[in-house]
Parts: structure tokens; C-alpha cells; sequence
């Protein structure tokens, strides 16, 4: 149980995967500009974060594991989670177009992005357990809603900034995400696994 | 090798015939013309329909819920391939713009204060009724210019927004967006306009711009159908203002403007000083 929460926090903050790891920073970049939305783009990750590791856990070991298979990890791991998110979204969009709404406009935009491939990646890599798993990929999302969520405020404060001109648009958000990285180092140390 | 292409390829024919079977059972059905209405749409999301975008207008209009001549940015031609799309007729509706009633810049107008604060007109609304004197003048921080879609207002060195006329489809984003309603909607075909926005008396008008409308009823006198005076401001009637442009040489305040032809008046501070404090 103890260990369970270590994996949480270690991947909410001192891993955080878009501030520590630098996975993900194109949806990081791109889909930040308003905090309404970020956490949209938050929550569509924590879903498809926590199904992509539950599969591609029983890929790797029912599939290739046992077939001596493991170099075609990354692209039998592309190959499944693309197809298991489409399959969700149409799933989702026939069940509830209320969550389609807010959720599905976002999940086209992750298939295959490599944060969500790095949570299936690092579960094989740190051989976590199934339980084990599913924690660290569901503590990656929050991680990433997280520094999504930060940024967005920041960015939406910026805009009202009197910024000088050679550093307006993409250059002070470049900033602004590195000392929001600096920032999250400080918590390099918190756990130690 | 063998193994590897069979698992691959397994994983790929379940992954295939999985979505095969989904496309089919999950198929969601939709309006056949509510994809042809929003790919008529201009697509810019702007709201000026009611609707929260385009995809859901082009429902409403798809469902019967709303006319398909409600999207200015459209205009015209939108509202007819809405129309086509549905098999109807439409009314025309004159287009309009939205014309700034301010033309108070740093050089003409005075400042209350010298605010230094967030560049948001909101924000410095909000302390002490804004940096400018007259309680109704353009404050040129551009809340404005950031709300337009359509990249149509500019401002001048002189902090003050200006509309580009042929960019402006009326969607009344900017009005929206300014806190001192220093912006107002005109039908595209009238370009003679007051541009003034204080309704304080003469005297004090003149105190802080050298341009404002101090109430004389000049105008009105030289052309009585096209103007009226509401509590000591002038305003174009825009319903008979095919005259309107005889009074703009007889303003003294120089206030009333053709805002197409430029030249039918001199430009106002081109050679008087900044006032005072």
C-alpha cells in the first residue's frame, strides 16, 4: 500500500512527466492556452493513460513476453493504443455525446502521443506489478493535468501582460515552462524509490 | 521472425476487425445537411448567432431552431447557401459594422492619471473609472483588439482602436469587450458618424479633449431629420441619414467625421498642442 502511494507521488510531482521527464510538450504547448480546456486535455490523458497501461500490460505479458518478442514492444504498443483509443471514442461517442463533448474533441489529439507511450514503456521498464501499473499511469495523468492546468493560468495571466515584443507568443511561454520545470525540481528528493 | 510477423499481424487483424465492427455498430446518424451547413459556415466560432460555435448553429438551423441569416461574419452569402441548403428564402439583412465614437488619442484628450497597470481596458476600468478624463473615451489599452476574430481593429500610436471597415463583419465581439460602450453598431452604407461618447456639458467637454461634442445642436440645425441630440450629445439617425454629411464642415468641435472619405474635413490636432497636464 505504502509503495502504491510512493508510485503516485513520485509520478505526480517529482517525475511529473511533462516538467521532469519533458514527455508530452506538444499537447503541453499547444492546448494550454485557456485553463477550461486544459483541463479537458487533462482529463482525456488520465483516461486513455490508465486504459493504454492496462493493455499493453497484458500484451507484453501474455504476448510478447512469452513469444520472446520484447524489440517489437514500441511498435506492437503504438499499434494498440492507437487502435484501443479510436475504438473508445466511438465508443463514447455513441453512448454519451454529452462526454464526447467535453472529452472526445481532445482524444484524437493523444493516440499517439508519446507520454501515453512512455507510461506503458516505464511500466515494463520498472517491471511493476499489474495494480502497480495502473497507479503510476494514473499518477502520469495527473502529473500532466497538473502542469497543464499551472501553465494555462500562467499563460492566461500573460496575456495581460505588458510583454516586450521580441518574447511575445510562443518565446515567454518557452520561458515561462522552463521555470515552471525549475520550480518542480524542487521536489527532486521528495521520494525516494 | 516467423512468430514476430504472426503476433504483429494478429494484433493488427483483431485491432482491424475490432473498429470494423464498432464503425458499424456504433455509427452515430446525423443530419446529412447539418455537415453541409457547417462546412458552408465561416468556421470561426465567434458566438454573434446565440449558439456557443458553428457546429452548433448549423444544428439549430438543420433542426428548424434558428434562421440561417443570424451568422454576420457570413453575411449574405452564407444566409443564401444556408437558404439553398434547405430548400427556403431568406430576407436580406443589412449588413453592419462597428464604428469607434472616440477620437480622443493621447494627443488630444487628457489623462486623469498615468496608469501603468495590467493592458486590459477592464482592468483599468476598474481603478478609478479608467486614466482618461472623459468618463466615455476610448481607453486604448486594446481589450478590444484582442477579442476581434477577424483582425479587423488596429491600434493608433495615439492609443486609440480604429475598425477596419472591410474586415468588420458585425459580430459584436468588440462591444462585448469594452467596458465604456465606446463602440456602436451602424449599417455599412452610413459613413458620416458622431464620434464622440461624453455626455458631460460643453464646458467641461472642453476640458479634457479638444474634440468632444460639447451639445451645441449645430447639426441638427443645419440638417434637422439626420441627427438628434440625446442629453447634450449628438448621434446620427441612421434610418435618414443621406444628408447627414453636409453638417460635418459646420461642426466646431470637428467631431462629426466621414470615416470613408477622409478628406471631406481637415484632420482634427494636425496642428493644434497636446493640452496641458
Amino acid at each position: 500500500m505504502v509503495s502504491l502511494i510512493l508510485i503516485l507521488v513520485s509520478a505526480v510531482f517529482v517525475n511529473n512527466f511533462v516538467l521532469a521527464r519533458f514527455l508530452g510538450i506538444c499537447p503541453f504547448l499547444g492546448v494550454s492556452k485557456k485553463v477550461e480546456t486544459s483541463i479537458g486535455m487533462g482529463m482525456a490523458v488520465i483516461f486513455v493513460m490508465a486504459v493504454a497501461s492496462v493493455v499493453t500490460w497484458f500484451i507484453q505479458y501474455f504476448i510478447l513476453a512469452p513469444f520472446n518478442l520484447d524489440y517489437l514492444q514500441t511498435i506492437a504498443f503504438i499499434l494498440v493504443i492507437a487502435s484501443l483509443v479510436q475504438l473508445v471514442e466511438m465508443i463514447v461517442q455513441k453512448a454519451s455525446p454529452v462526454l464526447y463533448q467535453s472529452l472526445g474533441i481532445f482524444l484524437p489529439l493523444i493516440t499517439t502521443n508519446c507520454a501515453v507511450l512512455g507510461v506503458a514503456v516505464l511500466n515494463i521498464q520498472n517491471s511493476y506489478s499489474f495494480i502497480e501499473s495502473l497507479v503510476f499511469a494514473i499518477g502520469a495523468g495527473i502529473g500532466f493535468t497538473l502542469a497543464m492546468v499551472l501553465f494555462a493560468g500562467l499563460r492566461e495571466r500573460i496575456d495581460l501582460c505588458p510583454v516586450p515584443d521580441a518574447f511575445r507568443g510562443t518565446a515567454i511561454a518557452l520561458i515561462t515552462a522552463g521555470l515552471l520545470s525549475l520550480a518542480f525540481m524542487g521536489f527532486a528528493g521528495l521520494v525516494k524509490i | 521472425m516467423l512468430a514476430a510477423v504472426a503476433c504483429l499481424g494478429g494484433i493488427g487483424l483483431v485491432a482491424a476487425t475490432a473498429l470494423g465492427i464498432a464503425a458499424k455498430k456504433f455509427a452515430v446518424e446525423v443530419d446529412p445537411r447539418e455537415a453541409a451547413i457547417l462546412a458552408a459556415l465561416p468556421g470561426v466560432n465567434c458566438g454573434a448567432c446565440g449558439e456557443p460555435g458553428c457546429s452548433g448553429y448549423a444544428r439549430a438551423v438543420a433542426e428548424g431552431r434558428l434562421a440561417p441569416n443570424l451568422c454576420p461574419p457570413g453575411g449574405q452569402q452564407t444566409a443564401e447557401a444556408l437558404a439553398d441548403i434547405l430548400g427556403i428564402k431568406i430576407k436580406v439583412k443589412e449588413p453592419a459594422v462597428a464604428v469607434v465614437i472616440c477620437q480622443g488619442g493621447d494627443n488630444l484628450a487628457r489623462q486623469k492619471y498615468h496608469y501603468l497597470g495590467l493592458e486590459d481596458c477592464n482592468a483599468a476600468q476598474k481603478l478609478a473609472g479608467g486614466p482618461k478624463s472623459c468618463p466615455g473615451g476610448c481607453l486604448g489599452l486594446g481589450s478590444c483588439v484582442r477579442a476581434c476574430l477577424f483582425g479587423a481593429i488596429t491600434m493608433t500610436p495615439e492609443h486609440l482602436a480604429v475598425i477596419d471597415r472591410d474586415k468588420c463583419t458585425g459580430c459584436e465581439q468588440c462591444l462585448k469587450a469594452c467596458p465604456r460602450q465606446v463602440m456602436i453598431m451602424a449599417p455599412k452604407t452610413v459613413t458620416t458618424h458622431v464620434l464622440c461618447n461624453s455626455h458631460d456639458k460643453g464646458a467641461e467637454v472642453r476640458k479634457y479633449c479638444q474634440v468632444g461634442c460639447i451639445g451645441c445642436n449645430i447639426c441638427k440645425k443645419t440638417v434637422p431629420e439626420a441627427y438628434t441630440i440625446d442629453n447634450l450629445l449628438a448621434r446620427v439617425n441612421y434610418a435618414q441619414a443621406d444628408n447627414a454629411a453636409l453638417a460635418i464642415a459646420k461642426c466646431p468641435m470637428k467631431c462629426i467625421r466621414d470615416l470613408v472619405d477622409n478628406n471631406s474635413a481637415e484632420k482634427p490636432g494636425s496642428d493644434e498642442t497636446v493640452p496641458a497636464g
